[in-house]
C-alpha cells in the first residue's frame, strides 16, 4: 500500500519542486546536460554520421594517413579532422570511439550498481556477520585503489585466456573489470543511507506489519537511497570512462582495430613525437570534454539533492 | 555614562528568500558589576543580540543600525583590530555548549595561553600560572593536571568550569554568558550557575546572563529585559518584573513555571508558537498569542494588530503593550478626577 | 600504543593474507614453472616427474603454505624473462618509483594545502573560483592524457599561429603561447647519483631534477584537484564551528584562528584520505611511467604482463601490497599523533 504512493511522490517530488528549480537557474547545468545529450545521441547515431566505417578496412586507404585537420596546412578535404596513422577518418573513428567508451561506461556502471547496491543493502540491512564481511571486502578493495584492481584483473584475464580471446570480448571484459573493481563505492554509500533509513520509523512500521525483511529491503529502503545512488553514478560513470580509457591506454583494453577514446589516444601517441598531435589530442579532448560534462552535473546535483554521501 | 550602552540596535540577516529582521530597536545598558538577565523563547533574538554586541554575528547576519557603545567608544563601527582587544579582554563570553566550544584538538593549557598572550606580553610560564590561578577559581579538581588534558578528558561540567575560567582569565568588565548551563545536567546546573555569580560578585564583573529559564534570572541578576520576536517587550528590575509582571507574554512566561501550577493540573502554557522571523503579524507581534484580545469578546484590538506598542513607564519598569498603556492612562485619568 | 600496533598488525597481517591467496591463485593458475624450466623437445613423461619433484601435484593449500612460507622468507621465485630473483628486479625498479611518488606527493601538499585553506576562508574571491573551475577540469583529464598534453607543450614544443602574425599583439600573442619543448620527457637520464645498493637518485644533479619535472607533474595532477576540493570543503565546514567563534571571542587574531584552530581539524579527514590516495597513486605511477618510459616498478610491472612473466607480476602484487599496509599504518599513526582523542601513548585518560 504505502510503496505505489510514496514511490511514485518522491519522483514527482524530485522532479517538480527544487531539482527542476535549480536546474532552470543554472547555466551550467543546462549547457553540460546539452553536450552530455548531443554526444551521447552523436555517439550512438555514429553510422548515420560517420562519412566511413572506420571497422571497413576496404573503405581505409593507408597513402592516407596522418593527414592534418581542416586548419592546418596540408589538410585533405575529405577528412575534417584529419586522419590517423592507418588512414582512418578521425572524425568516424572518434565517434565510434564515443560510442565504445560510452557503452563500456554505461555497462561498467550499471554492473556496479547492481552489485553495490544489493550488497550494500545486505550489509546495511542485515548487520553482524554479513556487514563485517561485506565491509571489510569493500575496504581492502579500495585500500588497494580501484585502478589498481582494474589492471590486474584485466591482466589476469588477459593472461589467462589469450590475448586474441579478450580482444574478441574487450567490450564485456571491461565491463566486467570495471564493474567489479568499483562495487565498494556503491555498497558504502547504500549502506550508509540504509543505516540512517534502518531507524526511522516507516521502517519499524512496515516490519510491525509483518513484511518480510526482503520485502521491506527493495520496497520501503531502496527507494529512500535513491538520491545518494543517483549522485554518485554521475561521478561513477565519468570515473569508468577513465577507467576504461587508462586500461585502453595499458593495451589491457579495447584493441586498436575496434577502438575507444582509450586506445585511440594510446595508438596517435606513438605519433607524436613525429608532430602528428591531432591523432591523439583530438580523442583526448573529446574525453575530457565528456568526461568533465558529467563530473559538472555531479557536481551540480550533489549541491542540489545534498544527500548522505560516504565521506572519505 | 553606563558601561555599556545598546541604543536602537537592529540586526538583519541577508538569506537567499529576503532580508530577515533579527533585532529590531533594541535597547539596554548595563553598568560596572551589575547582572543583567535577557529572557525569552528560542527564536526571540537573545543570542543574537548576545553574539553582535562583539560584532560577532555570522555571515549571512550583519549589524544594520543602533548603536554599541563601551565606555564611549562604539563596538559596532570598531575595526576588526581594536574589536580583537575588546573581545576576551574587557568583554568575554562563554558559550551554551561546552562540548562544542573547545577546540578538540588542542590542550587546555595551549587555549588558555593563547588568550593570553593575544592580549597581553606575557612569557608562558607566567601565563601558565595565571590560567592556573584561574583554574583554582572555578573549583576544578586537581587543577594542576587539567593545564595538559584534552577536551574530551574532561566532563561537561568539568569544560564549562575551564570556560569560566578563560572568561575571567584577563579580569574582564563584562562577561556574556549565552545559555550557559542548558547543556549540562540539571545536577550540575545550579552549581555552575553559583559559582558564576559567586566570581562575579567577587571580582565585580558585569554579566549580561542569557536563559529562557526565568528562575535562573531570578536568583543571579538585578535587571532583566524579556525580549519577544526581535524586540524588548518589558524591561526593569527583576524582582519587580518577576513578582508583578506586566505585559501578557511576561504573565504567560512565568504562570508556565512548573511551580505556578497546582499539582495534577495541567501546565500553563502560552497558546500557539512564536511566529516566524520572516513573517511577522502585523502590530503587536504578540497578538495572536495574548490573552487580552480574547477578553474582549474574541475581537482583537484595532491597536493591537495595527500598530507596534510604544514603551510606557510602570513603577521601574517599561513595558511596551497596548493594554498595559490603557491601564495606566485610565489609573491616571481617575486620579486626576478624584 | 601496544594495543594500537597490535590491532593494526592483524588487519596488515589480514590484508596481505588476501593478496596472498589471489596471488598465488594467479600464479597457480597461469604459471607453469616446468614449461620455463624446460623447452619443447622434453617429454610428457619426464615432465610429470619435474612437477611432482616441485610438489606442483600437491593440494592446493599445500602448495599455498610453501608458497607463504618462501614468501615471508623473501624468495618469490625467479623472473622468467630477467632470469633473476624476482625480488631482486623489483628492488632495481624501486627506487625510480618511490622518488617519483616522493616528488609527486611534494607537489601535492606544497599547493593544495594554502589553496585549499585560501580558497575556503575566501570562497567568493576571483582566485578561488579560478581554482575551483581548474580543479573540476583537472579531474576530468586522464593521467595519461595530462601527461600527453605536458609532453606536447614542453618537451615537442608548440608553435602558435593562431593569431595574425601581421599584427604586434598577434605575434607578440603567438610567440608568447608558443613553447620552446626541450623538457625531457623520456627516462631518468644518464646524470643519476649513486646513493647506495639499487638507489641511484635524480634528486641531486639538475639534469636529473629536470628528468623528474615532467613524470612528477603529471602524477601530481591526478590528486591535486582532489586535495584542493577536500581540504577547502573540511576547512570550510570547520569555520562553522563553535570552537572557531569561541576562539574569535577570545580576541586571538584571524592568522592564529585559521591556522591553528582551524587547519589542525581539517587536516584529521585530509590525513585519513590521504593515506588511501598514496594507494592509489602507486597505481597511476603505472600509467605516468608507460608515458615517460620512467624506469620504475609500474613500467615493469606492465612489461611483466605482456611478456606472462607470472612470478614478476605476483611479487610486484606482493610487494605493492606491503607497500599500502606500510603507509595506512604510518597514515594512521600520524593521525593517532595529530588527533589527541586517539589513544595511541596508552596514558590513563
Amino acid at each position: 500500500m504505502t510503496t505505489t504512493t510514496s514511490t511514485p511522490s518522491r519522483w514527482e517530488r524530485l522532479r517538480d519542486s527544487f531539482l527542476w528549480y535549480s536546474f532552470k537557474r543554472d547555466r551550467t547545468a543546462q549547457l553540460c546536460l546539452a553536450v552530455f545529450i548531443c554526444m551521447v545521441i552523436a555517439a550512438f547515431a555514429s553510422p548515420l554520421l560517420a562519412p566511413t566505417d572506420p571497422y571497413d578496412l576496404r573503405q581505409i586507404d593507408i597513402l592516407d594517413s596522418e593527414l592534418p585537420p581542416f586548419w592546418i596546412d596540408g589538410a585533405d578535404e575529405r577528412y575534417a579532422l584529419g586522419t590517423d596513422a592507418q588512414g582512418r577518418d578521425l572524425w568516424s573513428i572518434v565517434l565510434y570511439g564515443t560510442r565504445v567508451s560510452l557503452l563500456i561506461g554505461f555497462g561498467a556502471v550499471m554492473l556496479q550498481a547492481l552489485l553495490g547496491v544489493t550488497f550494500g543493502l545486505m550489509a546495511g540491512y542485515l548487520g553482524g556477520r554479513v556487514d563485517a564481511f561485506l565491509m571489510r571486502l569493500a575496504d581492502i578493495q579500495l585500500s588497494f585503489s580501484t585502478l589498481m584492481v582494474a589492471i590486474v584483473v584485466g591482466a589476469v584475464v588477459k593472461a589467462t585466456m589469450g590475448s586474441a580471446f579478450y580482444s574478441q570480448y574487450a567490450v564485456l571484459m571491461l565491463i566486467l573489470i570495471i564493474g567489479l573493481a568499483e562495487w565498494p563505492q556503491y555498497a558504502r554509500t547504500v549502506r550508509a543511507s540504509v543505516l540512517a533509513e534502518k531507524n526511522k520509523e516507516y521502517v519499524d512500521a512496515a516490519r510491525v506489519m509483518g513484511l518480510r525483511s526482503k520485502r521491506i529491503m527493495f520496497r520501503h529502503v531502496l527507494p529512500n537511497t535513491l538520491s545518494p545512488i543517483f549522485v554518485i553514478s554521475t561521478v561513477q560513470i565519468a570515473n569508468a570512462i577513465i577507467s576504461e580509457a587508462a586500461l585502453s591506454f595499458l593495451g589491457l583494453g579495447m584493441p586498436e582495430t575496434h577502438p575507444s577514446l582509450g586506445s585511440l589516444i594510446k595508438a596517435g601517441f606513438d605519433y607524436i613525437q613525429s608532430g602528428s598531435w591531432w591523432i591523439t589530442l583530438i580523442p583526448g579532448a573529446v574525453l575530457v570534454v565528456l568526461v568533465l560534462s558529467i563530473n559538472l552535473l555531479g557536481d551540480w546535483l550533489r549541491d542540489v539533492m545534498n544527500p548522505r554521501l560516504y565521506k572519505g | 555614562m553606563a558601561l555599556l550602552e545598546v541604543s536602537q540596535l537592529d540586526v538583519r540577516f541577508a538569506l537567499r528568500q529576503g532580508e530577515v529582521r533579527a533585532l529590531r530597536g533594541v535597547n539596554f545598558t548595563l553598568e560596572r558589576g551589575e547582572r543583567l538577565g535577557i529572557v525569552g523563547e528560542s527564536g526571540a533574538g537573545k543570542s543574537v543580540a548576545a553574539f553582535s554586541l562583539l560584532n560577532l554575528i555570522a555571515k549571512p547576519g550583519f549589524i544594520a543600525g543602533g548603536s554599541i557603545k563601551f565606555e564611549g567608544k562604539a563596538l559596532n563601527t570598531m575595526s576588526e583590530r581594536g574589536l580583537r582587544k575588546v573581545r576576551g579582554n574587557r568583554i568575554s563570553m562563554i558559550f551554551q555548549d561546552p562540548m562544542m566550544t573547545l577546540n578538540p584538538v588542542l590542550s587546555i593549557g595551549e587555549q588558555m595561553v593563547e588568550c593570553l598572550k593575544a592580549h597581553r606580553r606575557i612569557s608562558t610560564k607566567a601565563a601558565r600560572a595565571i590560567a592556573l590561578d584561574k583554574l583554582r577559581q572555578v573549583q576544578i579538581p586537581s587543577p594542576e593536571k587539567r593545564l595538559d588534558q584534552y577536551p574530551h578528558e574532561l566532563s561537561g561540567g568539568m569544560r564549562q568550569r575551564i570556560i569560566i575560567a578563560i572568561a575571567l582569565l584577563l579580569d574582564p568588565d563584562i562577561i556574556i554568558a549565552d545559555e550557559p548551563t542548558t547543556a549540562l545536567d540539571v545536577t550540575i546546573q545550579a552549581e555552575i550557575m553559583a559559582l558564576l555569580l559567586e566570581l562575579c560578585e567577587q571580582h565585580n564583573v558585569g554579566l549580561i546572563l542569557i536563559t529562557h529559564d526565568l528562575g535562573v534570572v531570578s536568583q543571579v541578576t538585578q535587571r532583566m529585559l524579556v525580549m519577544y520576536a526581535g524586540r524588548v517587550i518589558e524591561e526593569g528590575p527583576t524582582r519587580e518584573i518577576i513578582n508583578d509582571p506586566q505585559h501578557p507574554y511576561t504573565q504567560g512566561l512565568i504562570n508556565a513555571l512548573p511551580q505556578m501550577a497546582t499539582p495534577g493540573e495541567k501546565l500553563n502554557q502560552i497558546r500557539g508558537s512564536m511566529p516566524s522571523l520572516s513573517n511577522l503579524p502585523s502590530g503587536c507581534a504578540f497578538h495572536p498569542r495574548c490573552d487580552f484580545i480574547n477578553r474582549t469578546n474574541g475581537q482583537p484590538r484595532p491597536a493591537c494588530t495595527e500598530q507596534v506598542p510604544e514603551f510606557v513607564t510602570s513603577g521601574n519598569c517599561r513595558v511596551a503593550c497596548h493594554m498595559v498603556a490603557e491601564l495606566i492612562e485610565d489609573r491616571r485619568l481617575k486620579e486626576e478626577t478624584s | 600504543m601496544i594495543a594500537f600496533l597490535i590491532k593494526r598488525l592483524m588487519h596488515a597481517i589480514l590484508v596481505m593474507f588476501v593478496i596472498s591467496v589471489l596471488a598465488f591463485a594467479i600464479q597457480d593458475n597461469l604459471g607453469d614453472p616446468v614449461q620455463q624450466m624446460v623447452g619443447q623437445s622434453v617429454p610428457e613423461s619426464e615432465r610429470a616427474a619435474l612437477r611432482d619433484r616441485l610438489g606442483l601435484n600437491d593440494p592446493f593449500l599445500v602448495q599455498y603454505a610453501r608458497f607463504a612460507k618462501n614468501a615471508v622468507q623473501g624468495d618469490f621465485g625467479y623472473s622468467y624473462f630477467y632470469r633473476e630473483p624476482a625480488l631482486e628486479v623489483i628492488a632495481r625498479h624501486l627506487p625510480a618509483t618511490l622518488e617519483l611518488v616522493f616528488a609527486a606527493t611534494l607537489i601535492i601538499v606544497l599547493l593544495s594545502v594554502p589553496i585549499g585553506v585560501y580558497s575556503a576562508i575566501k570562497p567568493r574571491s576571483p582566485f578561488s573560483r579560478f581554482f575551483m573551475g581548474a580543479s573540476i577540469i583537472g579531474i576530468s583529464i586522464p593521467v595519461f592524457l595530462t601527461a600527453i598534453v605536458l609532453i606536447q607543450i614542453f618537451s615537442i614544443g608548440m608553435t602558435v599561429t593562431l593569431f595574425p602574425e601581421g599584427t604586434a599583439w598577434g605575434a607578440w600573442l603567438n610567440s608568447a603561447l608558443s613553447t620552446q619543448g626541450n623538457m625531457p620527457s623520456f627516462g631518468r637520464g644518464y646524470d643519476l647519483v649513486h646513493v647506495m645498493g639499487h638507489w641511484d637518485t635524480n634528486l641531486a644533479t639538475w639534469d636529473g631534477l629536470k628528468h623528474l619535472v615532467l613524470p612528477a607533474v603529471s602524477l601530481a595532477s591526478i590528486m591535486l584537484p582532489l586535495f584542493i576540493r577536500l581540504i577547502r570543503a573540511e576547512m570550510m565546514e570547520v569555520l562553522q564551528s563553535e570552537y572557531v567563534k569561541y576562539a574569535r571571542a577570545k580576541g586571538i587574531s584571524m592568522r592564529r584562528v585559521y591556522f591553528v584552530h582551524a587547519l589542525k581539524n581539517t587536516m584529521l579527514p585530509v590525513i585519513t584520505v590521504g593515506g588511501v590516495q598514496i594507494g592509489t597513486m602507486v597505481a597511476y605511477t603505472i600509467l605516468t611511467e608507460t608515458v615517460f618510459q620512467w624506469p620504475g616498478m609500474g613500467l615493469m610491472f606492465l612489461d611483466a604482463i605482456n611478456r606472462a612473466d607470472i612470478p614478476l607480476i605476483v611479487t610486484y602484487l606482493m610487494i605493492v601490497g606491503v607497500i599500502f599496509v606500510v603507509t595506512n599504518t604510518i597514515v594512521d599513526l600520524i593521525y593517532g599523533f595529530v588527533n589527541p582523542t586517539v589513544k595511541l601513548t596508552g596514558k590513563p585518560a
